[in-house]
């Protein structure tokens, strides 16, 4: 398998791999399933094992960045049928890191969620995985197949009490589906939109039971910290934000590609191992955190270190680490188009700010790009997406207004020449 | 009455616009505001579904909350301050009613829905007068969704997805369903490209916008031109509460009134469209007399007067005894009543209501009224129950929606019956058996409830030596469980089955011995006010079946159609048909299978008299006439009036006042006279019969009465289509029937016939045949006599 597998030198999560070395084998040569192995001997408490993963602060790396130790904790103790979820529907546009953690590296997540699932008394798990990606998952099957067979997952793990049987299931490509409440209604077999909360997936869950849902690089995290202790994890990374995290590099790079960087390293230094701005060019803009998080001016974002709170300071989110970079050459408003047509296309049309707003959204800015734009229809995409922003029931209605409101806060004088010339400014001007 | 003191403590404190509110923990803030009528602004949440708090139009500003939350799904919480109209909630309220009108269209001027509309309502509060939306309007194609329902306009749709809710939660079959994502989602029917389910018309009650509209009613009349008035509907044994719509005195609609006790929110199809038989072709408008064979219009002075002569001669001729008279279980209890007093009055006995029943060796007391047992809102709350051949669905549809709930709520519902059953509803235990065999089926019940309950009461020698199977015992163990809240019910099948006592004093047997409530389901919307009335044999008249089978020289039938309300169809034709003189009471013109009475006396509908219904639970419930009769059409209480001063036997009674109140009994009087249980002793059980073909006989819901059988929307559904013959493959190869053929069945002298097509359903039992009764192509046949089967070349 030939991929791009230098993930830099802060690389532990992504250290060692070769592309061909993701069997069990090789997974336990690289000292694997040793975490699991020494907590099930020596009978852990599952407080304990708690309390290590909260000393690491360890983050959630799906978008939110929630306290990972603190959602296990959130889990009723006394429930007789809780599950696990791997959030493996990776369908940020500009995200493509659990796609490489799945397809070279398997074991670490299968690990990972044995142990979550003996931290919360879980005996079921599920691998949700994004429905475009079949090779990854017919590549879990197999890893889960090499799990079972060696007795890391199943009944009476290593001789111990603890049983957990682990499934992967393919969702069909939704962006809503990565949502955590609309993947568990994918995953029951029914239409992907997301619940209300209350009540949380930590009460009612998958079929109404407890569930905690974790993205798959947060799980790849967990075998990492118990090995090497929760200190040691902490000192990788920021005082609330330990360890290191995998970006997914793309836009106007020399090298496109994942790299994993401790957090708080400077977003200069990434975009270095990336191989700096493609042919030499200015660099304008950058959107840090996947294609829902608000894009930053170039300037800006060269001052800003790559941690949640450093981003955003900076006005934007560390989100799942998609980090697009733009060139000067590219037209920002014809940027916002391609992302507004993409959450017009996803929002899921349970509720109304979102149905119709995002295509609302979308009819505007599709206008603008094409010459026929009008005036005060930049002021009309900020209210509208003003409109839409945190009166949904997911995070997907914030997700499309914030790169529309982030786009023209810093750019708006290409929208206003949109309008008024009838073409780009990007096009007279670069 | 004493006041109900409900106990606070434990309930939260909050504070919505600054009034104070207590709450019990688990409501929501939109419960709370409507508990001290602040109005919040909603299109999905509605009282009786699940939660979508999708529309966003219940956005509230919530102390402490750093955005605004949905009103509908929001719990609350102690010390919680709510505002609906500060800044933050008006800005997201009008945010949302801008984002909802954008691709609405504005077409209110030729919109149904318009003057009713919650979406026009709530524009004119919290939308703008102006939009900025300049962009072009999604077009969503319209929807078939049957002869009730009109789809035709879903881009008025709001995705509010009330009616998918409704399906899957109040009818049990989800129809409806939302496909595709965003702003293409489109409510649609994904089966059949139909709604079947017999509640369907709730859903344009529920539809907030003209996207579901009532294709009867469509462009009929604007909803300020109409009156309305209450009335309850004649038809199903829970007595609907309704709201008539009438325009120009004619009734145009018909809607719910809300009534938690019986119907709730909802009406069945029935309920609601049977209206339009009130306006058709086959309303009476002057008496008809038979001359050389053939009905002529006639005028009352000429009609009433003939009839009571003709009644006289006679009965001086040969004797009271010598009238049957067939009361429909549908006509008031006004009607019922006098015509029983004066039947009675003029020393004839020979009077019934139970027109579809085949056993009447029940031990009943002569003033006993047999009924539901309970209250009816207390189905909902049922933990468990049996029901005993019933076609529930069909017969009770909005008691089948009690049930419905009350099974989602975790009640272990079963069923006994000689029918797959098809109520939407999860059932726990099923018992499906040939009609000879559902006695010894039920006595095996009887037997394990004997067993698990430990009952100390020796069992009856009858049922000694019956092993009750596993199954058996876990159906008797589910009623075991809370037995003051579970309950058996007969359904109509169990009543008409030709073993009608003795399946009765089984089920009494097995609620004894489980200790749970023992209910009949009544049949119709006055079944249990005309038992009542007295309108069945007090001393030793003869009742509805030996009437036909004892044929008498003259009949009275009140809103009694033959063949198709009794059950000896083709008895009762030859009855009537050698019968010196049949008088007829009822709104309609005979339809052409009916054999032809003498006179025809045109008596109003439920709509144009006043009345009263008492229905399954002992609720009596009186309306008045909401139309001015039809022609010359009286109300039936009216003419039954004058033809007992014809007859020499005048009520003193003539105000409709004076006859509400000399016919309607007190609350306490009804209560003391229900009540289902009969003394009789468990003899042995019968043999199980000869390996011949039974029949099972429902009566198709849309052919129950008089009424609803001409109803013409109605007429157009599924499930108003011709009977099919239903019987398992094993039978169906045993006549020799192949796919396509049709079946013939002929019966006895009077050589009925009819083709049928068949149905495979192997879920019948062996030599079962199902079909039903009361439509022209069966209503013929005798239900209980025998019949012959083959294929049709």
């Amino acid at each position: 398998m030939t991929a791009f597998l230098d993930y830099g030198s802060d690389a532990v999560l992504m250290a060692r791999l070769t592309g061909d070395n993701w069997r069990i084998e090789d997974y336990v040569a690289r000292g694997g399933y040793e975490a699991l192995k020494a907590i099930l001997t020596a009978g852990t408490p599952p407080d304990q094992v708690l309390a290590e993963i909260k000393l690491s602060a360890l983050r959630g790396r799906g978008g939110a960045g929630f306290p990972t130790g603190m959602k296990w904790g959130f889990m009723p103790r006394g429930a007789p049928e809780k599950y696990v979820v791997c959030n493996a529907d990776e369908g940020e546009p500009g995200t493509f890191k659990d796609r490489d953690i799945l397809r070279f590296n398997p074991h670490s997540v299968i690990e990972g969620m044995a142990i979550a699932a003996y931290v919360m008394g879980c005996a079921c798990g599920y691998i949700y995985i994004h429905g475009e990606i079949w090779d990854v998952y017919e590549r879990c099957e197999e890893a889960i197949e090499e799990a079972r067979a060696a007795g890391v997952i199943g009944q009476r793990i290593m001789g111990s009490d603890f049983s957990f049987e682990l499934f992967n299931h393919h969702g069909f490509g939704a962006y809503i589906c990565g949502e955590e409440t609309a993947l568990l209604e994918s995953l029951e077999g029914k239409k992907g939109q997301s619940r209300y909360k209350p009540p949380f997936p930590a009460n009612v869950g998958l079929y109404g039971k407890p569930t905690t849902i974790n993205n798959v690089e947060t799980l790849a995290c967990v075998p990492l910290i118990l090995r090497n202790g929760g200190q040691w994890f902490l000192d990788l990374g920021r005082p609330n934000a330990g360890g290191t995290k995998i970006f997914s590099v793309s836009g106007d790079v020399e090298r496109p590609g994942n790299y994993e960087l401790r957090l708080g390293a400077p977003f200069a230094k990434l975009l270095e191992m990336a191989g700096g701005v493609r042919g030499g060019r200015k660099l304008k803009a950058v959107i840090p955190g996947g294609s829902s998080s608000p894009v930053l001016p170039g300037a800006i974002m060269m001052e800003t270190d790559l941690d949640y709170d450093s981003i955003a300071k900076a006005g934007s989110m560390m989100g799942s680490g998609a980090v697009i970079v733009m060139d000067e050459t590219r037209c920002m408003v014809r940027s916002l188009m391609r992302l507004s047509e993409f959450y017009h296309e996803e929002s899921c049309g349970q509720c109304t700010p979102c149905r119709e707003g995002t295509g609302w959204l979308a009819h505007i800015i599709h206008r603008i790009e094409h010459g026929e734009g009008r005036p005060g229809d930049v002021d009309a995409l900020d209210r509208v997406a003003h409109n839409i922003m945190g009166r949904t029931i997911c995070a997907l209605g914030d997700a499309a207004a914030m790169p529309v409101r982030s786009f023209v806060k810093h750019f708006r004088d290409e929208f206003e020449y949109h309008i008024e010339h009838h073409r780009c400014q990007v096009a007279d001007h670069v | 009455m004493s006041e109900i003191v409900i106990d606070k403590s434990g309930w939260l404190n909050l504070q919505i616009n600054g009034k104070p509110v207590q709450m019990p923990p688990g409501s929501t803030v939109m419960e709370a505001a409507q508990e001290i009528k602040e109005f919040i602004p909603h299109f999905c949440y509605h009282k009786k579904l699940s939660l979508a708090a999708s529309c966003r139009m219940c956005l509230v500003q919530v102390e402490k909350f750093p955005k605004p939350v949905p009103a509908c799904a929001t719990p609350v919480s102690e010390g919680m301050k709510v505002w609906t109209r500060s800044e933050i909630a008006l800005a997201a309220q009008q945010s949302v009613m801008e984002f909802l009108l954008i691709n609405h269209p504005l077409d209110c001027p030729i919109c149904d829905q318009g003057g009713e509309c919650q979406l026009q309502d709530m524009a004119v509060g919290y939308g703008k007068g102006t939009s900025q939306y300049r962009e072009n309007k999604r077009v969503v194609p319209g929807k078939e969704m049957g002869p009730l329902v009109s789809a035709a306009e879903m881009s008025r749709c709001i995705q509010c997805t009330r009616c998918v809710r409704f399906g899957d939660e109040i009818a049990g079959q989800m129809e409806l369903g939302m496909i595709y994502r965003g702003d293409r989602a489109q409510i649609t029917p994904f089966i059949n490209d139909t709604v079947e389910s017999e509640l369907s018309g709730n859903m344009i009650d529920l539809c907030p916008v003209g996207a579901l509209t009532s294709k009867p009613f469509r462009y009929q009349a604007r909803t300020w031109e109409l009156s309305r008035r209450k009335s309850v509907s004649p038809h199903d044994a829970l007595g609907a509460n309704l709201i008539v719509q009438l325009r120009r005195n004619q009734v145009v609609r018909v809607q719910p009134l809300e009534n938690e006790a019986v119907n709730e929110c909802w009406l069945s199809d029935r309920d609601r469209f049977s209206y339009e038989a009130l306006n058709s072709e086959a309303r009476l408008t002057k008496p008809l007399v038979k001359k050389d064979g053939v009905l002529i219009e006639a005028d009352w002075q000429e009609a009433l007067p003939l009839a009571a002569a003709r009644l006289k001669n006679i009965m001086e001729r040969d004797g009271c005894e010598s009238l049957g008279v067939l009361i429909s279980p549908h006509a008031t209890l006004e009607e019922a009543t006098l015509l029983s007093r004066l039947m009675r009055a003029l020393g004839c006995d020979n009077i019934d209501h139970r027109l579809r029943q085949q056993d009447f060796s029940h031990a009943f007391q002569p003033s006993q009224v047999p009924w539901l047992g309970m209250p009816i809102a207390d189905v909902s709350k049922l933990k468990a129950a049996l029901f005993v051949g019933s076609f529930l669905r069909h017969d009770q549809p909005l008691l089948a929606a009690r049930v419905r709930q009350a099974a989602r709520r975790g009640a272990v519902i079963s069923s006994l019956h000689s029918m797959p059953s098809d109520w939407m509803l999860p059932l726990a235990h099923e018992k499906v058996v040939a009609p000879s065999q559902v006695a010894s089926a039920l006595a095996a019940l009887v037997v394990a409830a004997h067993r698990e309950a430990k009952v100390e009461q020796t069992l009856p020698t009858a049922l000694q030596g019956i092993t009750p199977s596993v199954a058996d015992a876990a159906m008797v163990r589910s009623l075991l469980n809370t037995p003051e809240r579970s309950a058996i019910f007969l359904g109509s099948f169990a009543q008409q089955h030709s073993e009608a006592a003795l399946l009765h004093t089984l089920a009494q047997r097995l609620a004894e011995y489980t200790k749970v409530t023992f209910g009949v389901l009544p049949e119709a919307a006055n079944s249990v006010g005309a038992a009542l009335a007295g309108a069945q044999p007090q001393k030793n008249g003869l009742n509805a079946r030996a009437m036909l089978e004892q044929p008498r020289k003259a009949y009275v039938l009140l809103h009694t159609e033959v063949p198709f309300d009794v059950a000896q169809g083709s008895t009762a034709r030859a009855a009537m048909e050698q019968a010196d003189f049949v008088l007829s009471l009822s709104p309609f013109r005979p339809s052409e299978e009916s054999a032809l009475p003498d006179i025809v006396l045109p008596i109003a509908p439920f709509t144009e008299t006043s009345g009263t219904f008492i229905n399954m639970e002992g609720r009596a419930q009186s309306f008045y006439g909401v139309a001015p009769p039809l022609g010359e059409t009286r109300p039936g209480w009216r003419v039954i009036a004058a033809l007992a001063g014809l007859l020499g036997q005048p009520f003193t009674e003539m105000e409709p006042d004076e006859v509400r109140a000399s016919c309607v009994p007190s609350a306490d009087s009804v209560t003391a006279r229900l009540s289902n249980r009969i003394d009789s002793v468990l003899s042995t059980l019968p043999q199980a019969a000869e390996k011949t073909i039974e029949r099972v006989a429902g009566v198709p819901i849309y052919h129950a009465d008089p009424l609803v059988r001409r109803a013409t929307s109605l007429q157009c559904t599924p499930l108003a289509a011709s009977p099919k013959a239903a019987m398992n493959a094993a039978l169906a190869a045993r006549l020799g029937l192949v796919k396509g053929r049709m079946v013939r069945i002929t019966q006895g002298k009077n050589a009925t016939e009819a083709l049928l097509f068949w149905v495979c359903d192997d879920r019948l039992p062996t030599n079962t045949v199902r079909f039903d009764m009361a439509h022209p192509l069966t209503a013929g046949f005798d239900v209980c006599g025998e019949f012959h089967l083959e294929a049709a070349s």
